[in-house]
């Protein structure tokens, strides 16, 4: 019995919940009834692979500011189903997100922390919430779920500035956490993270806005031409001492007349 | 009072005689005995004022707020009982963002209104619980744009362009009635407001008050927060001035 007024007719939810009543078939029995300690046992069926798919994501740091990048593209398997979604998000004034995996997954966390946000917000403190410490929120909640075995199917940047300093981190399904001058995920971590560490490592604290966008769109179209899950629609996202701003979508030109004379593959017949 | 010894005033749960329910007015009766507070919706937002009375000089300036944050976009002051003031914003941030789990949308100031009159109402059925001593002035910016509301003890509520709650009431309710609310911008009402408070305020029971100011409008990015300093200080400078030019008179 619970015995605070407080908490009577209040909803399920998954993030309050005193006595690990949800979800249904996860409550324990100990056989007090005579029934198997999950009687949904058989029903139950777990998040095998990601559905909709974003790719890779990048991220640097410059003189100023943080710089996050991802394409406009969600997959459906090899299928570049949508071709106009946003994968970097604000969360508050001094933090932006970008996501690469399971995009549902993520419109499920950018809503998580935007109500971590309000709830903060009315406290009507004077604090509010840094990119550090939404990390490690993010960081912890990541690694909770894949500790119930139901993890959220993405792997994240999390890029801000505050109070003077920049913060870059790098959160992924399992809950793994690092932190670096220059971050990529998915096939970006392979392509793009050593073209940004060759042009970044060491030039933190020298490298200009607009340098640290030329390096970022660089990278993204090399990404462009070889991870066949991308797209040259983009967006970047700059964090500074103005706080957060998300570019509108840009197109890479690229160039594709050599694929003529590539031999060894497709349809050629000689 | 003609409730008193007749026991029909001891439980929030029995009527009297002529259909009346004691404990609910004995609870608006709360509300009456404290600060003012004043919520203004006018053309581009709403602007809330609170006289709150400040009991002791040791109390630190600025704290215990009456003036509460619900959701980005809501703001609540509430006269009567501070810990019931508390409670109910408490709930009504609940409210709000079940309201935002459930439609994915922030929650229009009605709909928090109705669902905080339903729970308010809840307290005056059982004989376990008493109503709450709290007059609840909701206020915010929606998709319907500006809104205001206020809930009672009873769990009643109205919709308003300007209302008011708490000992000076009457009088406020009069200088709202002669300002022309929905072509005022929240710039301005800031200032009413301001006067408002002060002309209210009874020097000779009460003696010492804090002003509190909130608003939600363009100026705030349809967010609900404290007014500036610099405008504050100059609304409250206002507002004593207005009242020494009436005393001139």
């Amino acid at each position: 019995m619970d015995h605070f007024p407080t908490n009577w007719g209040r909803p399920r939810n998954e993030a309050v919940d005193l006595y690990n009543t949800y979800p249904l078939h996860l409550r324990p029995d100990n056989g007090t009834y005579g029934r198997p300690k999950d009687s949904f046992e058989e029903g139950v069926q777990r998040t095998r692979q990601p559905i909709v798919t974003g790719t890779s994501v990048l991220a640097i740091k410059f003189k100023d500011g943080v710089i996050v990048a991802a394409d406009n593209l969600a997959s459906y398997g090899s299928l570049a189903r949508f071709k106009d979604i946003q994968r970097l998000h604000a969360v508050g004034t001094h933090t932006v997100i970008g996501a690469g995996g399971d995009m549902s997954d993520f419109q499920h966390i950018q809503h998580d922390l935007d109500s971590l946000i309000i709830s903060e917000f009315s406290e009507g403190d004077g604090h509010a919430l840094g990119p550090a410490e939404i990390y490690e929120y993010l960081s912890q909640v990541m690694y909770a779920r894949r500790s119930k075995m139901n993890p959220l199917w993405n792997s994240i940047l999390v890029g801000g500035w505050k109070d003077g300093k920049s913060f870059l981190g790098y959160v992924d399904l399992i809950g793994t956490t690092y932190s670096a001058s220059t971050l990529a995920t998915g096939y970006g971590a392979y392509i793009a993270q050593p073209l940004l560490r060759k042009a970044v490592e060491g030039r933190e604290n020298e490298l200009t806005e607009e340098e640290a966008v030329k390096i970022v769109e660089e990278s993204l179209k090399v990404l462009f031409y070889r991870d066949a899950r991308s797209l040259n629609k983009y967006q970047i996202a700059i964090v500074n001492e103005k706080g957060v701003s998300i570019s509108d979508s840009r197109i890479a030109p690229t160039e594709w007349s050599f694929a003529e004379g590539i031999r060894g593959y497709g349809a050629q017949t000689q | 009072m003609t409730s008193i010894g007749t026991g029909y005033d001891l439980s929030a749960s029995t009527y009297s005689p002529d259909g009346r329910i004691f404990q609910i007015e004995y609870a608006a009766k709360a509300v009456e005995n404290s600060g003012t507070a004043i919520g203004l919706r006018v053309k581009d937002g709403v602007v809330f004022a609170v006289e709150k009375l400040v009991h002791s000089k040791l109390l630190v300036p600025s704290s215990n707020r009456r003036i509460q944050t619900i959701d980005r976009h809501i703001g609540l002051a509430t006269s009567g009982l501070l810990a019931d003031g508390r409670h109910i914003g408490n709930r009504a941030r609940e409210e709000a963002e079940n309201y935002r789990e459930t439609y994915r949308t922030p929650t229009p100031v009605q709909a928090l209104a109705d669902r905080i009159g339903l729970y308010v109402q809840a307290y005056t059925l059982y004989s376990s619980v008493r109503p709450f001593g709290i007059s609840a002035i909701f206020g915010g910016i929606d998709k319907e744009g500006p809104q205001l509301y206020v809930v009672e003890p009873s769990g009643i509520f109205y919709g308003y362009h300007g209302a008011a709650v708490g000992k000076g009431r009457q009088l406020a309710k009069t200088e709202l009635e002669k300002l022309d609310l929905p072509s005022l911008t929240v710039q301005e009402a800031v200032f009413e407001a301001a006067r408002i408070i002060h002309l209210v305020h009874d020097d000779s029971k009460d003696k010492e008050f804090e002003l509190e100011l909130s608003w939600v409008g363009k100026e705030t990015g349809g967010l609900h927060l404290p007014v500036p300093h610099e405008l504050w200080v100059e609304a409250d400078k206002r507002g004593r001035e207005a009242l020494d030019e009436d005393m001139v008179d």
